[in-house]
């Protein structure tokens, strides 16, 4: 069976150049690269080479890289790093909490880690953002305290691909002095990133999102930041984070970084080439369907469209056993599918937010991938809304 | 409660994958097998395991260590993916939580603060697994929902109807909980252990080496945990915002006689008889529940006999609607020994059954069901 995956922001394949990187690291130059030994010295001058990559993709120097498991522990280890470092007495002149400043939209690795700060007591603002996904910088600049420690926002959403203004609020930070922290793991590979431009002093990194392998990632943290210890070991990576270096992994992400580095602007002509296709594509056949968050500016290779009348969980399904992979905003299997949080913050009632789907696109999708994906979906959401009680009684009560 | 106006309309043709058929599987060795079954006789599959209440929801419920063997615990929702992956079909959870809720599990607890006592797979069946579920199944181009239920289906070719009928194995069969099928839910599932015993059902399932073989089965409410549906009602009633500690009632005899005090109109059924002591020598029961009043009237097992029943939301099945007085073997719970009686229509959706000896405990809130030996002709509530 033909099967066409769009769901590229959930996950990409490991890229063969990526792959081949890596291979070499898990039994040959198995060496650990905290080792003095030759051994060791492969694996530290393969990790060394990585992060040198890594930081050239947005603009760091390498010694502003440390690497990671992933996207969630980088989230995790710069808001806690931060807000840790506010509690210590040193640095502790207020009386009061901490603040952060967040927003509504932000992954799960953000917000959860904000709600376990509340709930120890830290300030927590979480703007609004408008009917595109866009946070407004100046209700940043307004909701700024004196004992706000931290600005936490994500560059790009994982579910509309709205990039936000982070250039506008970056200066904000700076010149309120707060530190600023963006997850950048849906924008890394697919939009440039340069973190003196953005004005970001932390930020996140996940390999798996741009053709690496899963389980490694990155933190940027800004020369001269300040982050209180967030793993206890060992002294790797110059103790910012302990744990014996995974190499290959590190490696893969290195090449990756690379690779997205050389073919990132072509890459972005075509893919959001592509994303047009499919969009006006099944905004012309789908009838009442509609983009969410298509204003704004985006990730060249996501989009997100409701089509009022069904559920979106059906959709996934039926579109999969004709081999097309999508998916709904939140993959949730167990809990109540609760409507995105995303699309609920841009405004989507709850039988909106259900009925929309997400498509994401990858480097290897193909204008054959668009026209199957153009030819299946229309075909499968006329199936289901046919049974649908809603969207049958809907359209019998339009003029 | 019992709505047809989902199906009614329904345009027939649809773009169906030929022969697809959806497998509604709880990760138990019936339904599993069912899959096994359907995919020996060549016909394509794909698995549907329903994620139905979140086990983590009522904390205190839950014992020492993770829910074992549940419906919706993790490890059944895992134990349906192996079944598929081992047989190599696709599979899917799909969420119906806030169906369950509003449908089954509210009602359920509704019931019992009102004094009665129901029957939650009924309504499962009837409004969750074939209604939204199967609605889905219809969704992704499946055209039929096949289910672990031990009981048949046929058309009569007569009638034009279709027919529900007892399983071959009478110790397992669950007609009594399909009284509420529709003529176009019926037509649209399938009971592939229905011809089969349990025995059967285990050795084909050890025959292809389904990872679930030797699970052992479940007979408890699928969301209560530990069994305990008292402290069910309890705690849902309490995340409600319901105290039922405030409930307290007495405990009086039929002439009126104060005996004793309850706390709670929710922890008694009709017919029960644990807890109430004695009275003359003579054990006491549960005779009847009195909302009004809040008490719990008692006596002895000779006052628990009754001849008659009254019915609401009455659905038939083997015909359109009933006529002329019908004589069958009505059930009154899924262990009662179906017994002679009459029943007549009231009207469209209401019955009397009239049995021709008393029965013990005709319990408001459980089904009437009526057969003609296997045949299922209809059920109704017992008001």
């Amino acid at each position: 069976m033909k099967r066409v995956y769009l769901d590229h922001n959930a996950t990409t394949p490991v890229e063969p150049e990526v792959l081949d990187a890596m291979l070499p690291y898990f039994s040959n130059e198995f060496g650990n690269a905290a080792s003095i030994h030759t051994f060791g010295q492969k694996g530290r001058g393969a990790v060394e080479t990585a992060r040198e990559s890594v930081a050239a993709l947005i603009g760091a120097r390498p010694q502003e890289i440390v690497f990671t498991s992933g996207g969630t522990e980088s989230d995790n280890h710069a808001i806690f790093g931060i807000v840790g470092q506010s509690l210590l007495p040193a640095s502790s002149s207020q009386s009061s909490a901490p603040h952060i400043i967040t927003a509504a939209i932000e992954h799960e690795a953000v917000l959860n880690t904000c709600q376990a700060l509340e709930k120890a007591g830290v300030a927590v603002t979480y703007v609004p953002v408008d009917r595109e996904g866009r946070v407004d910088p100046d209700s940043v600049r307004r909701t700024i305290r004196p004992e706000t420690v931290l600005i936490t926002l994500m560059h790009a959403n994982n579910e509309l691909g709205t990039v936000q203004p982070l250039e506008e609020i970056g200066f904000i930070a700076k010149q309120a002095d707060v530190y600023f922290h963006t997850d950048a793991v849906q924008s890394a590979g697919k939009i440039p990133i340069d973190v003196n431009s953005l004005g970001v002093d932390l930020l996140s990194i996940s390999g798996h999102k741009l053709y690496a392998p899963k389980g490694i990632g990155a933190l940027y943290i800004r020369g001269g930041t300040h982050l209180r210890q967030f793993l206890y070991g060992g002294h790797h990576q110059r103790g910012f984070r302990p744990g014996t270096e995974n190499v290959p992994g590190i490696v893969g992400l290195g090449k990756a970084a690379e690779l997205a580095r050389a073919s990132l602007a072509q890459d972005n002509e075509r893919i959001s080439a592509l994303r047009e296709d499919l969009e006006q594509g099944l905004l012309a056949r789908v009838p009442d369907s509609k983009v969410n968050g298509g204003a704004a500016p985006r990730t060249p290779n996501t989009t997100n469209l409701l089509f009022p009348g069904l559920e979106g969980e059906a959709l996934v399904i039926a579109l999969d056993l004709k081999g097309l992979a999508c998916s709904t905003g939140a993959a949730c299997s167990s809990g109540a599918v609760e409507p995105s949080h995303v699309l609920t913050a841009i405004g989507l009632p709850p039988e909106e937010a259900r009925a929309s789907l997400r498509f994401s696109l990858g480097r290897h999708t193909s204008a054959e991938d668009i026209e199957f994906a153009l030819q299946v979906i229309p075909a499968a959401v006329a199936q289901l809304r046919e049974l649908s009680p809603t969207y049958r009684r809907e359209a019998a009560a339009r003029p | 409660m019992m709505t047809t106006t989902q199906f009614d309309t329904l345009p027939v043709q649809a773009t169906l994958t030929p022969g697809l058929v959806a497998v509604a599987m709880s990760g138990g060795v019936d339904s599993s097998t069912v899959a096994a079954v359907l995919q020996q006789q060549g016909r394509p599959i794909v698995g549907l395991t329903m994620q139905l209440w979140n086990q983590r929801r009522l904390p205190e419920l839950q014992g020492q260590g993770p829910a074992q063997h549940r419906c919706c615990s993790l490890d059944d929702v895992y134990d349906a993916k192996r079944v598929a992956q081992h047989l190599k079909f696709p599979h899917y959870v799909v969420n119906f939580e806030t169906q369950f809720e509003d449908r089954v599990v509210r009602p359920f607890v509704d019931q019992y603060l009102a004094g009665r006592t129901p029957i939650a797979c009924t309504n499962c069946n009837t409004d969750v697994k074939f209604e939204p579920l199967l609605r889905m199944a219809r969704q992704i181009g499946a055209g039929c929902l096949a289910t672990g239920h031990y009981a048949r289906i046929r058309r009569n070719e007569v009638t034009g109807r279709w027919e529900l009928l007892r399983a071959r194995d009478d110790s397992k069969d669950q007609s009594y909980f399909l009284w509420g099928l529709t003529q176009e839910q019926l037509s649209r599932s399938d009971f592939p252990l229905g011809e089969l015993t349990k025995e059967e059902v285990r050795a084909l399932a050890r025959r292809v080496n389904l990872p679930v073989a030797e699970k052992p089965e479940s007979m408890e409410l699928c969301f209560v945990p530990n069994g305990s549906y008292v402290q069910f009602i309890q705690s849902y009633s309490r995340e409600r915002g319901i105290a039922l500690d405030q409930r307290e009632g007495e405990i009086v005899t039929e002439n009126g006689a104060v005996i004793g005090r309850h706390n709670g109109l929710h922890q008694f059924t009709i017919g029960q008889r644990k807890g109430l002591g004695f009275a003359a020598g003579k054990p006491l029961y549960v005779l009847a529940i009195d909302p009004q009043n809040n008490r719990v009237v008692v006596g002895e097992d000779d006052a628990l006999r009754a001849t008659t029943c009254e019915l609401k939301n009455v659905n038939w099945i083997s015909c359109e609607s009933l006529r002329a007085p019908l004589r069958a073997d009505v059930k009154i719970r899924h262990k009662h020994q179906a017994a002679p009686a009459t029943v007549v229509a009231l009207d469209a959706t209401r019955a009397r059954v009239t049995f021709d000896s008393p029965q013990r405990a005709i319990t408001p809130g459980q089904a009437a069901v009526f057969y003609s030996s296997e045949v299922v002709l209809g059920g109704g509530w017992i008001r």
